[in-house]
């Protein structure tokens, strides 16, 4: 029969050491991904890694600068060691940006595959209200609804979340309208397979890297909403450090003792770049998978 | 004809245009009648704008018809609802055209074929591995690459994974909708081979939708060729060839190059002016009078042609200079061996 | 007439001259050879048809003519417009050739047509640019040239957006573009191949028309044997960035040397040989076209041959005059008769 066409062919290549390899060409995304991994560690860790207790003051150590003994990077106004602070806060920035994510994704996923897949009155009323949300600025809608949750680590993930769901609605809703046309979802249907074998099990896995690419962008942008948040007293509340807070504390000492805002600025900054950079390397990566 | 495996009566599929688009209507499909019988293999030819493809997506209920029906085996499935449809779809299967996206890619083509068997509770575990594994080497896919993953297969190989699912469930009537137009010519010789060796072993009926006559004449015994949403012209495979009666037809037939220069340079060849014209707002009377190289005036315009079987042998044309004998206008007279006809 | 008054006849220089090109690519994943060793030449009023399926390296080749490839292409070797060397021109200089005596016409109409800019308006670039024309004289003469390519109502046309237009007028425009300086040489990558078939009938016609009229050179990359057979004089048909044969249109459909070639031809189906009974089953090649990562040490088309033998295993065969007028690149070259015989499979 036609068997011989059939041997000579493509040499199958994982997909996954294909990606691996594409990746690790890419400088500044390995970078990223270091940086990143970093952040994770240090706060899977952090009470073992913080040298002093967070809240441990020692009023005979006010403002001390970076590298007096025993304290690397400086006490701040309760002569609380900086580092330890720092490295415990990684917990509630990065708990606060990957919860608010999640719960976003979690929302915000099934609804626009709905909104998509079915259409009909469903999805007018998703439209709106996805574009009623949006036009809100993403910090004013989060701290709005963190001012009426009340303080809390939970309550600021969530204010979070909201303002996140709109844009993983829009991407979720826009994959599903173009997959519905796509001849492997027609073909399911012409299999006789239901709604949700078709929603789960083509939809789905397919639209993960438009979904993963915007999830490394919304973290960050979580983290330094959760930074917001805190620095405004809205979200962990003290003692339990976070960076926003530290911030927000080192406020009136700018001048005597820049260390003490400079190091979560730091934190913040290069945690965000770090997720960024990550998150471009990603989708050049899945990008050219999904066109090839 | 009772034991017609497919009659589709008046089938007619208009869309809507939206108003911020111009608004109106589009006659992609305008009253298509069509049967296949048990084991035939029926082509349905047409260029762009003629309806083909919908008329496809029609009989498999992937599009609800406007008006007129679709009967599989007798049953009605115009508008049936999904749930009372299910059971039926174990008959009748689609092939699609573009093997980049026919496939999911995140699924082992394996997995792929299986789906039918699961969906339609026809074997699990064991007994579906075997059935899945039976029809993938059908297609001429060896075992050890039932595992891959569609991007780690050739177009004309995903195609063939594209017939095993389709088949796998031994269907009475196979849609193929351009199943090798976007492949490689030689690759489209395997696939189409195939398809031939599959229909003669599993005796499956075919519709087979294609733009391009020459694989339908190759493939086909019966073929139906489609302008703007009717079917113009009809006639088993040899009639259609060796007489084409419709204009359209005959313009169809002879611009399709053949790879011989030296029968090609001896050609009189038709060259319609003009473009296609939209199916928005379809031409009045005779769809084809705007382009028809011998249209008369005012009765092509004004009257809507039927399809007639002049000479009562199932060579049914749509065309009012027809005469009652099956005598057609000839289309390709005229001096030069290239043959302008102005719209 | 008296010969000692008329100098002997100079050889044609041809037209368009490719020797010995090669194009290499770097992707993610290594280099691969698009094109290799490719070589042809194309006279005054001629048509080449460049014929092969995907992967074979023709629209590379075309591209590389025109300067039109991508940063991580590297070509080499030499490419001749009328005895002048072009393949070492910067960018700049390439500009002034192009459009004016060299042309090319894509595949998608659509997409080469700024959807922005009016026809007339985009035609009347290209003589506002290399013939120095004014606004006045450039839309006059693309009136002329939207007559030339056969659009009906050209006075009204020229003033319309692409979109406006169907695919075989857009595709007309194209050409109105390209001839619009009468070009020595034109390059049409697939130009019909996007089009339904009395569209493309059109298209041929119009470009038949154009090469006896204004006496323009094309080159026609397709992957339709038969477009080459209706509009092609000779043909180079490759395979992986080789070529496999090369002839006249008439030797090489009559009497094709190559087995990829014979393959090529009794793959496609005729209605013409199915009616006489002839034609029952395609030919098929099995196997997929390589693509190239290294210099090619056997022949590339024998993995898939069904003649191949322990010769064609050496090295890859050079092209070679194997029937008169005809060059293959193959040890066992000759029609079907060949094939009867017993080989060793690879």
């Amino acid at each position: 029969m036609t068997s011989i066409s059939a041997t000579a062919t493509v040499a199958p290549v994982r997909r996954g050491s294909r990606l691996r390899r594409r990746f690790a060409r890419r400088p500044t995304a390995v970078i990223g991904l270091f940086g990143v991994c970093v952040v994770v560690v240090v706060a899977l860790l952090a009470p073992g890694l913080a040298p002093y207790a967070p809240d441990a003051s020692d009023y005979n150590a006010i403002l001390q600068p970076p590298g007096t003994p025993g304290h690397l990077l400086g006490t701040d106004d309760i002569g609380r060691d900086l580092l330890s602070r720092l490295v415990v806060g990684t917990r509630a920035s990065l708990t606060a940006g990957v919860l608010a994510t999640l719960l976003a994704v979690v929302v915000a996923v099934p609804l626009g595959m709905i909104a998509g897949y079915y259409r009909g009155w469903i999805d007018p009323i998703v439209s709106r209200v996805t574009d009623v949300v949006l036009s809100f600025p993403f910090l004013i809608l989060a701290v709005g609804l963190a001012a009426i949750l009340g303080p809390s680590l939970i309550n600021a993930a969530i204010a979070l979340a909201v303002s996140q769901v709109p844009m993983f609605v829009r991407i979720a809703r826009g994959e599903v309208l173009s997959l519905r046309e796509t001849e492997y979802v027609q073909a399911s249907v012409v299999n006789g397979a239901p709604t949700r074998v078709i929603l789960f099990r083509h939809m789905l896995p397919n639209i993960l890297n438009p979904l993963i690419v915007q999830a490394t962008v919304a973290i960050p942008a979580a983290i330094i909403g959760a930074a917001v948040l805190s620095f405004l007293g809205l979200g962990v509340q003290p003692p339990t450090p976070a960076w926003g807070t530290m911030l927000s504390d080192a406020q009136q000492y700018v001048s005597q003792a820049p260390w003490f805002a400079t190091f979560p600025g730091l934190a913040i900054a290069l945690t965000t770049l770090s997720f960024n950079l990550f998150g471009d390397g990603l989708r050049d990566v899945l990008d050219v998978r999904m066109r090839s | 004809m009772t034991d017609a495996v497919l009659e589709v009566r008046g089938l007619c599929k208009y869309f809507e245009v939206p108003r911020s688009s111009g608004g109106g209507r589009v006659h992609a499909v305008d009253g298509v009648d069509l049967t296949i019988g048990p084991g035939e293999v029926v082509g349905l030819v047409g260029e762009s704008g003629s309806g083909k493809s919908t008329v496809a997506k029609c009989i498999v209920r992937l599009l609800e018809p406007t008006e007129g029906t679709v009967r599989l085996h007798g049953h009605d499935v115009t508008h049936l609802k999904e749930r009372r449809l299910r059971p039926l779809r174990r008959q009748v299967h689609m092939v699609f055209q573009d093997p980049y996206s026919s496939l999911n890619p995140r699924m082992q083509i394996s997995d792929v074929v299986a789906e039918p068997v699961r969906m339609h509770g026809i074997a699990r575990g064991r007994r579906a591995r075997h059935l899945v594994g039976e029809m993938l080497e059908r297609v001429g896919l060896p075992p050890e690459m039932h595992s891959r993953y569609p991007h780690e297969l050739s177009g004309g190989q995903r195609q063939r994974v594209g017939l095993a699912r389709s088949l796998v469930l031994g269907p009475s009537l196979l849609i193929a909708d351009e199943p090798v137009s976007a492949l490689d010519v030689s690759v489209q010789a395997s696939i189409i081979n195939l398809l031939l060796d599959l229909q003669r072993d599993m005796g499956f009926s075919c519709l087979f939708v294609a733009h391009d006559l020459a694989t339908v004449e190759f493939l086909c015994n019966r073929v139906a060729v489609m302008y703007l949403g009717r079917i113009v012209e009809e006639a088993s495979r040899e009639e259609l060839f060796k007489n084409p009666r419709h204009p359209y037809t005959q313009s169809l037939l002879s611009a399709v190059p053949l790879p011989d220069p030296v029968l090609q340079r001896g050609r009189r060849r038709v060259l319609l002016e003009g473009d296609i014209p939209s199916p928005v707002n379809p031409p009045s009377g005779c769809r084809f009078h705007t382009r028809c190289p011998v249209a008369e005036l005012p009765l092509c315009a004004d009257a809507d042609p039927q399809l007639v079987d002049h000479r009562r042998d199932r060579h049914v044309t749509a065309c009012h200079l027809v005469r009652g004998d099956g005598q057609a206008p000839d289309v390709t007279r005229g001096a030069d061996p290239v043959v302008h006809h102005k719209a | 007439m008296n010969n000692a008054l008329h100098p002997p006849a100079r050889p044609q220089v041809a037209r368009l001259e490719v020797e010995d090109l090669h194009v290499r690519f770097d992707t993610d994943e290594g280099s691969v050879l698009a094109v290799n060793g490719v070589s042809f030449a194309l006279q005054a009023g001629e048509v080449l048809a460049l014929v092969g399926e995907s992967g074979c390296g023709k629209s590379m080749t075309a591209m590389a003519v025109l300067g039109l490839l991508p940063p991580t292409a590297t070509p080499s070797g030499s490419i001749r417009l009328e005895g002048r060397d072009i393949s070492g021109l910067s960018q700049r200089e390439l500009r002034a050739i192009r459009g004016r005596d060299i042309s090319m016409i894509f595949q998608e109409p659509m997409t080469s047509l700024n959807p922005v800019f009016t026809v007339g308006h985009q035609i009347g670039e290209v003589l506002r640019r290399h013939e120095g024309l004014g606004r006045k004289e450039a839309r006059a003469r693309s009136i002329e040239l939207l007559d030339l390519v056969r659009i009906p109502s050209a006075r009204t046309r020229v003033d319309e957006y692409p979109h406006q237009m169907s695919g075989g007028m857009r595709q007309r425009v194209m050409i109105a573009m390209a001839v619009a300086c009468n070009p020595k040489v034109l390059l049409a990558d697939e130009p019909t191949t996007a089009l339904d078939v009395t569209i493309q009938a059109q298209i041929l016609d119009i470009m038949r028309d154009l090469r006896q009229e204004l006496g323009t050179s094309i080159v026609m990359i397709t992957h339709d044997l038969g477009v080459v057979a209706d509009i092609a004089d000779r043909v180079v048909v490759m395979y992986a960035g080789h070529v496999a044969e090369t002839g006249t249109v008439d030797a090489v459909f009559a009497n094709p040397q190559h087995p990829y070639t014979l393959g090529l031809l009794g793959s496609v189906p005729r209605p013409d040989l199915v009616l006489a009974d002839v034609q029952d089953r395609l030919a098929e090649i099995p196997g997929v076209v390589p693509t190239l990562r290294q210099p090619a040490t056997e022949c590339v088309f024998a993995p898939r041959c069904p003649r191949a033998d322990k010769t064609c295993l050496v090295r890859m065969p050079e092209l070679t005059e194997t029937a008169p007028g005809q060059r293959a690149a193959c040890v066992h070259p000759g029609p079907a008769e060949a094939e009867q015989r017993e080989a060793v499979r690879v």
